[in-house]
């Protein structure tokens, strides 16, 4: 469902993701690991159309996002990092727009939107501004507006991050429902090891750009003779704290602005 | 279509819900309409010139219409930093539509503040001429489109709000001052003169004043012409730089 080969991206003289290779078929839920600055963000984003890879090929359901940029953006939804709701506008209006966008036909998706609106029980608060919503709110509505065009692929970009145990359990029991039943394929990032272990059939761990381990839970223990998967990602990719990028100046810009409120 | 139509929707409904943005944006042209209008209204009298306030709520209303639109352009960035804009940009929609329907959606907004700073004109004393009033509606939506494209095309290049201030300084205010919104344009320094005279704003607002109240100093063929090129040149370059956005 989802093929990379030797992907790579230079910014400048900066080599941020480099020869990446993976292949994540059908149905599966794919953890891709690393620390920040690994390059995670950088990948999802060449996967999804925001950037152009500088180097390889990208195939999503079977489209190229430099040659079927719109035929790959429909068969994906997203959960980005940062939030990327209209807090100005109700719960409702945001799915609304999203339907739009990916131009579904009223008749069909207002049953979609309720439907999935109730999925993450926010059905009741729909004519509510979402800047009213808790993290968990805005999340849960998140990742309803992120399948309520289908897609094949479901991508999240470490979606749990600031949320409190109870609804990063919730969060994961949706997604593991929905892909028990739809068959959805999850291309998930997190800081959250237990969270990968959980979920994950398999998991990829890059680090500086480049895949260091890849295979599932038990095959990474063994392969590291470690006992959890973060040790054994300590060990693949070292003690040592990195430094983040613009992203995470950006986020706290939105967060001193008002937008933190998760 | 469908795409432009929600994201117009998007920013109407957002202005009608914000009720302070609408009131807090009446707050300037008030002072300028009071602290001019009356203050410099006997000397502009005795200078032969007529009315003052006549000629000054013109100017007024396009100075509503600069700064509403540019605002509205402006908007991307805020949208850029609480990450709407990708969710745009992943959406299977041109980069156009989007650019296209926020900018409508801008000019809407900025055309009914316009409307409503005539209303509060009237309060004050100001008497436009009702023969050409749609005109002038269609007049000044251009000119919000010209100014929001204007708005965005700076938003697409800047990534935060930290030279939002330099872009109010160096481009927006001197807009409107060297416009001839405040003064007649005749008999300027030559420099100033020129300067006013490759302002696009000068012409909004003398096309606005002949719609309004009858004067003005470039003919209607050119405050018209220059206007509509204008705009179609920065909804074009606007959309260029909004298609270059990286997320």
């Amino acid at each position: 469902m989802i093929e990379a080969k030797q992907l790579s991206k230079t910014f400048g003289d900066r080599e941020v993701v480099k020869h990446v290779s993976f292949n994540v078929p059908q149905g599966q839920i794919f953890a891709f690991l690393g620390p920040n600055g690994a390059g995670k963000t950088t990948t999802i984003k060449m996967l999804t159309t925001l950037l152009d890879p500088t180097g390889g090929s990208v195939m999503l359901n079977g489209f190229d996002p430099r040659e079927n940029p719109d035929e790959v953006r429909k068969s994906f939804g997203i959960v980005f990092q940062d939030p990327s709701l209209d807090s100005d506008l109700t719960a409702y209006e945001n799915m609304e727009i999203h339907a739009v966008l990916y131009g579904l036909k009223k008749e069909l998706y207002r049953p979609r939107i309720e439907e999935l609106m109730k999925l993450v029980e926010l059905y009741d608060r729909r004519g509510d501004l979402v800047k009213d919503f808790s993290g968990g709110m805005k999340r849960r509505l998140e990742i309803a507006r992120g399948l309520l065009h289908h897609p094949k692929v479901l991508f999240l970009d470490e979606p749990t991050l600031g949320l409190d145990p109870q609804t990063r359990n919730l969060l994961w029991t949706y997604i593991k429902d929905l892909n028990k039943k739809e068959g959805i394929t999850v291309f998930l990032t997190t800081h959250y090891m237990n969270e990968a272990e959980q979920m994950a059939q398999r998991i990829a761990i890059i680090d500086h750009g480049t895949i260091v381990a890849e295979g599932s839970f038990e095959e990474l223990k063994k392969q590291t003779d470690t006992n959890s998967l973060e040790e054994a990602f300590l060990k693949l990719t070292g003690h040592s704290v990195r430094e983040e990028g613009g992203e995470g100046q950006m986020r706290d810009m939105a967060k001193m602005w008002g937008g933190g409120k998760r | 279509m469908n795409t432009i139509y929600i994201l117009w929707q998007r920013q109407v409904k957002k202005f009608l819900r914000s009720r302070s943005r609408i009131v807090g944006a009446l707050g300037q042209p008030l002072f300028y309409l009071l602290a001019l209008g009356y203050g410099f209204g006997s000397i502009f009298k005795q200078a032969g010139q007529g009315n003052y306030l006549q000629f000054l709520s013109p100017g007024v209303v396009a100075m509503t219409i600069l700064f509403t639109s540019i605002f509205g352009g402006i908007e991307v960035i805020w949208d850029k930093q609480f990450g709407f804009l990708k969710e745009t940009l992943v959406a299977p929609v041109s980069r156009l539509n989007i650019m296209l329907g926020r900018t409508l959606g801008g000019a809407t907004v900025a055309t009914v503040q316009g409307l409503l700073v005539i209303i509060l004109a009237m309060i004050f004393g100001f008497r436009p001429e009702t023969s050409h009033l749609i005109l002038a509606v269609v007049f000044i939506f251009i000119m919000a489109i010209l100014f929001t494209s204007l708005g965005t095309g700076i938003a697409s290049v800047l990534d935060d709000m930290q030279g939002f201030p330099i872009v109010m300084q160096f481009i927006v205010t001197p807009m409107f001052f060297l416009s001839g919104s405040m003064f007649p344009v005749e008999g300027l320094p030559k420099v100033l003169g020129y300067i006013v005279h490759v302002n696009p704003m000068t012409y909004a607002v003398d096309g606005l004043r002949g719609l309004l109240v009858n004067t003005h100093h470039f003919s209607y063929a050119t405050d018209w012409s220059v206007l509509i090129v204008v705009s179609l040149i920065f909804l074009a370059i606007g959309s260029w730089l909004f298609s270059k956005i990286k997320a």
